[in-house]
């Protein structure tokens, strides 16, 4: 998937889960395990490892659990 | 089967715990309280001649042929308006009363023309029927009555007749589109002998009429009737089915000669609809047999290929070798199906099930991706399980209805006709709608409030109205201690205090005066029943999936969850949404919405398959076609959609399209989306196949075969031939196979069976152990879940935003005579009513613009640009445009954007900013779609007639 795709889908997960406060990462996490498929989440590390500017904090953060 | 005679007990029969006992020539009969002698007599079977009364409406009494003599009492009362009481003698048939309906009945010849022999109801006609019953043998005031002979037969609405000649004023057209319709399209205009019924128009259809046929199902003779009926003669024989349009699922009678379909008659058994339906049920059928349909398998090796007919072997062999080759070359995930809300539960579970132990992954979606997923997420997370709470006729007990995202007298209508009865009764109505829609304000409807919030505000405004009530103490404490999770409850409640989400702070971000919106709020909270009914106007958001818990926070809130007259209601889009869903047709959950990591439950389906399952999510649809661009999936096979014109972004999913390798088609139509396909495999209509569908309200209802697959084949025969050629035959005589599956491998559905069906007309799920006839009303003790879970929904704002490009903001919705991309109404002469997609502007936006009513427009996106042209309208507000998307040629997903819910993907398609200019001719996308389509659907015809 395109690498602005997934991180805006990723984003927008943490964005509605961000009134969860400290449980909001692993919310996300959860989230993503839920319903994303395993490439998803597998582009989504390597869009991380390669800097994921993009991304909310959360998200990485959450990303440490998958 | 053959015709059964209808019953009618000439009044509604009544509901009560107390009765009432009676004598009935000569017979003790005991019938609920209220109930009038008429129908008290029928359903003992005691026939009392009638016309003006039929049990659709409530008793007129005036055609003086019910009349009775009741011991004790003076007089001959028509029985239809008089109640049934405690010790009542009545006697139906005396001399006297004999007299009196034979003069009756003379008055009624004497203007009335005999021409039975010719008359296209002859034999199906009650006036014809009671002049037998009360032995009428002569006329003794001749024949020259007005007969109004000179007037003109009104052929003007597409499907039915309106003689006035035949016309007997008896007023159950008049009454039926008031009492049942709510319409108020007719009335009697005249008096004596120049009495007729008018529409108030020139003629039916331009009149208020909105030709759902409850008039000429009321009326007793051929003065309303159905051309098909007129063409072809009285049917003959009838099954009984579930229409394939909307949610609503409603019953129809389907009334056949020989192996023709002569007409839809709603089914008065029909527990969702109650003998209602809608100019889309009741009329537009004619698309099952359009010319336009494909009843040869065909393949090709490239789009730009002519199609070649083939037969279904040649065409299930090629699919199988292309779908097992790139699984081959690109992997395992390479592929994938989507199984479609219009096709029947047997036949999406045939094609989940397909895809997990065939395909070996996940990669299974239907059409509620693109409608009610975020219904699936919300209710799930809050109440425990993806299902409306209420059966329809819950409404009726309903004191408040909050209405939000929805559009029922065009999109559900038969259970929009529900709602304003009950409206009419006096419940009161909160709108929360960005248009003003009809049940703003219509004849005898008023809404109480009319919250017209800005496009993509919901989750700020379902905030501001639990703000009030938590904040002015409307809470129900009592139901929520006892029923909810109250930790979360009280982390929602310090959430939703907060200032931020009060109706003052959030006025400007969603237009709505606060005002307004706390007597809304106080409105609701206090009501004895407030019932929540919605649509695609809060799940095809960016926050869809949030609203939907905002509103399940406010229901649970206020105690409004588990009883009659209240509950969180959606209304679902499609015929087969609820089951589509129900059957596992998503890429995380098995039927009965269990998760694909679940252990138990996924070795429940490896036993039953045989096979192991992938114990991974796998690709929702706007994934597939994301992960086609990247080269990662290659091969579709999509029973019943069109996602080239239904799903947002059409650029993107024909791009999509057109990287796969193997796009597998099986449809009615030579569709937009099989422009792109390899494999053309004919599909059947609803007419042509047993199975079942499941409605709004978790009601599942049979599908019955009424005429022979055209293509020889029933959609669930189709998925047969493929999985076989995989080298996985399914062995499944019938249908009903299928659900006996369904019901053993789910704990929701382990009471239903084609029996059960058949002997209790229809089933609301959950039905096992514990409910063996069904579940009308859920969480009445308890959630699904346990307990109430509160969620916390802070508002996003969507980032499609406008600005100075594209300065207006785009919703979209559906039109009466219209049923969304335009697949069947587009097919049959429901085009009368509209047959082009307009472009609802604001005076305000259109005069800047410098554009009249009727000029062709350009619609602009950043995803692409349409035209279309221009209706002048105030029923949006300044700053929004409104479309319905119902046909191929305006195109109007071309300009919608791949934004979508956080949670489920479900798209944005209600906020897409926009820019509006006016413009001479199609847009780029149009023109360049027209030169392609011709070339894109050629067929090469090699086989002969008969083969295949």
């Amino acid at each position: 998937m395109k690498p602005d795709k997934l991180a805006r889908m990723a984003n927008d997960i943490a964005h509605n889960l961000a009134a969860l406060g400290d449980a909001a990462p692993a919310a996300i996490a959860e989230h993503l395990r839920h319903f994303w498929t395993p490439r998803m989440r597998k582009e989504l590390l390597q869009l991380i490892q390669a800097g994921g500017a993009s991304l909310e904090p959360t998200v990485v953060e959450a990303a440490r659990a998958l | 089967m053959p015709l059964p005679k209808v019953i009618d007990y000439g009044t509604p029969l009544r509901e009560s715990a107390d009765t009432v006992t009676l004598t009935i020539d000569g017979r003790a009969v005991r019938v609920p309280k209220g109930t009038a002698i008429l129908a008290a007599a029928r359903s003992h079977g005691i026939e009392i001649p009638k016309l003006c009364a039929t049990d659709m409406v409530e008793a007129f009494g005036s055609c003086r042929l019910c009349l009775v003599e009741i011991e004790g009492r003076r007089g001959t009362p028509a029985s239809c308006t008089t109640p049934a009481e405690d010790g009542m003698v009545v006697h139906t048939q005396t001399a006297r009363l004999a007299a009196l309906r034979r003069g009756v009945m003379e008055l009624y010849i004497s203007d009335h023309p005999l021409d039975c022999l010719t008359c296209s109801a002859n034999g199906d006609c009650e006036l014809q029927d009671m002049a037998g019953a009360v032995g009428l043998r002569e006329v003794r005031y001749g024949q020259d009555g007005r007969k109004h002979r000179t007037e003109a037969k009104d052929e003007s609405n597409p499907y039915f007749t309106f003689d006035s000649s035949k016309c007997i004023v008896c007023s159950r057209c008049v009454r039926a589109c008031a009492e049942v319709q709510g319409t108020f399209a007719l009335t009697i205009t005249g008096r004596g002998l120049e009495s007729k019924v008018s529409t108030g128009s020139f003629d039916f259809l331009s009149s208020e009429c909105v030709s759902c046929g409850a008039c000429v199902q009321a009326c007793p003779t051929a003065t309303l009737n159905e051309k098909s009926v007129i063409e072809h003669g009285t049917p003959t024989g009838a099954t009984i089915t579930t229409c394939a349009y909307c949610g609503v699922g409603c019953s129809f009678r389907a009334e056949t000669q020989g192996g023709q379909l002569v007409r839809m008659v709603p089914y008065k058994r029909g527990q969702a609809n109650e003998g209602h339906s809608c100019v889309k049920g009741r009329f537009a059928y004619g698309y099952a047999t359009h010319p336009d349909r494909i009843t040869r398998p065909m393949i090709r090796a490239r789009i730009s290929d002519p199609w070649r007919e083939v037969s279904w072997d040649e065409a299930f062999a090629h699919a199988a070798s292309e779908f097992r080759r790139i699984q081959a070359q690109y992997g395992r995930e390479a592929v994938g199906g989507i199984t479609s809300s219009r096709c029947t539960n047997e036949e999406t579970f045939l094609v989940q099930k397909l895809v997990r132990a065939v395909f070996g992954n996940n990669n299974v979606d239907n059409c509620a991706r693109v409608c009610h997923s975020p219904t699936g997420y919300g209710l799930k997370q809050t109440f425990g399980t993806s299902a409306g709470t209420q059966d329809f006729k819950s409404v009726a007990q309903a004191d408040v209805i909050l209405l939000i995202g929805a559009n029922p007298t065009d999109a559900h209508p038969v259970f929009a006709s529900r709602m304003k009865r009950r409206l009419r009764e006096g419940a009161r109505l909160i709108v929360a709608d960005p248009r003003r829609i009809d049940l703003v304000r219509s004849p005898h409807i008023q809404a109480a409030h009319h919250l017209a919030l800005k496009p993509g505000t919901n989750v700020a405004l379902i905030n501001a109205l639990a703000h009030v009530v938590v904040s002015e103490g409307l809470v129900r404490e009592d139901y929520v201690r006892e029923r909810c999770d109250l930790a979360s409850f009280e982390a929602w409640a310090r959430f939703i205090a907060d200032p931020r989400h009060a109706p003052e702070a959030s006025a400007d971000i969603t237009g709505v005066p606060a005002g307004e919106l706390r007597a809304a709020a106080r409105l609701y909270a206090t009501a004895r029943n407030a019932a929540i009914y919605y649509g695609l106007g809060v799940t095809e958001h960016s926050q869809g999936s949030t609203m939907v818990m905002g509103m399940a926070n406010l229901a649970m809130a206020t105690g409004n969850v588990g009883r009659v007259g209240v509950g969180v209601n959606p209304l679902r889009g499609q015929n087969n949404v609820q089951g589509a869903c129900d059957m596992g047709s998503f890429p995380h959950e098995f039927s009965g919405y269990r998760h694909v990591s679940d252990d138990a439950t996924r070795e429940v389906f490896e036993q039953l398959w045989g096979v192991a399952l992938a114990r991974e999510p796998g690709l929702r649809i706007p994934n597939m076609v994301d992960e086609a661009q990247s080269g990662h999936f290659k091969g579709l096979y999509i029973q019943g959609e069109d996602i080239a014109q239904s799903d947002p972004d059409t650029q993107n999913v024909i791009a999509g399209l057109s990287a796969m390798e193997c796009v597998v088609v099986q449809d009615l139509f030579l569709n937009e989306t099989a422009k792109y396909a390899h494999v053309f495999l004919p599909g059947a209509s609803f007419l042509e196949k047993d199975g079942t569908f499941t409605n709004a309200e978790r009601r599942i209802s049979r599908v019955r075969k009424v005429i022979a697959p055209l293509a020889g084949l029933a959609d669930w025969e189709v998925t047969l031939g493929l999985a076989a050629a995989l080298g996985y035959p399914m062995q499944y005589a019938h249908p009903s196979e299928i659900m006996d599956e369904i019901a053993r491998a789910t704990p929701s559905f382990a009471g239903v069976s084609y029996a059960r069906l058949d002997e209790l007309g229809s089933i609301q799920w959950p039905c096992n152990a514990a409910a063996p006839t069904g579940t009308p009303i859920m969480h009445v003790e308890r959630f699904v879940r346990g307990k109430g879970r509160f969620m916390l929904t802070g508002y996003v704002p969507t980032e499609e935003r406008t600005g100075e490009r594209f300065p207006l903001l785009l919703t979209t919705g559906r039109i009466l005579s219209q049923y969304n991309v335009g697949t069947q109404t587009a097919r049959t002469p429901n085009t009368r009513w509209h047959d082009e997609d307009l472009l609802e502007i604001h005076p305000f936006d259109a005069e800047q613009r410098g554009i009249n009513d009727g000029d062709r427009v350009l619609l602009r996106s950043r995803a692409g640009a349409t035209s279309l042209r221009a209706q002048i309208s105030e029923r949006v507000q300044p700053g929004v445009v409104y479309t319905t998307f119902h046909h191929a040629r305006s195109g109007v997903n071309v300009v919608t954007t791949d934004y979508s819910d956080w949670a489920t993907n479900c798209p944005e398609y209600k906020v897409t900013a926009v820019q509006v200019t006016r413009t001479a001719a199609p847009s780029d996308w149009q023109r360049e779609n027209a030169a392609r389509a011709d070339f894109l659907r050629r067929i090469e015809r090699e086989l002969p007639e008969g083969a295949g």
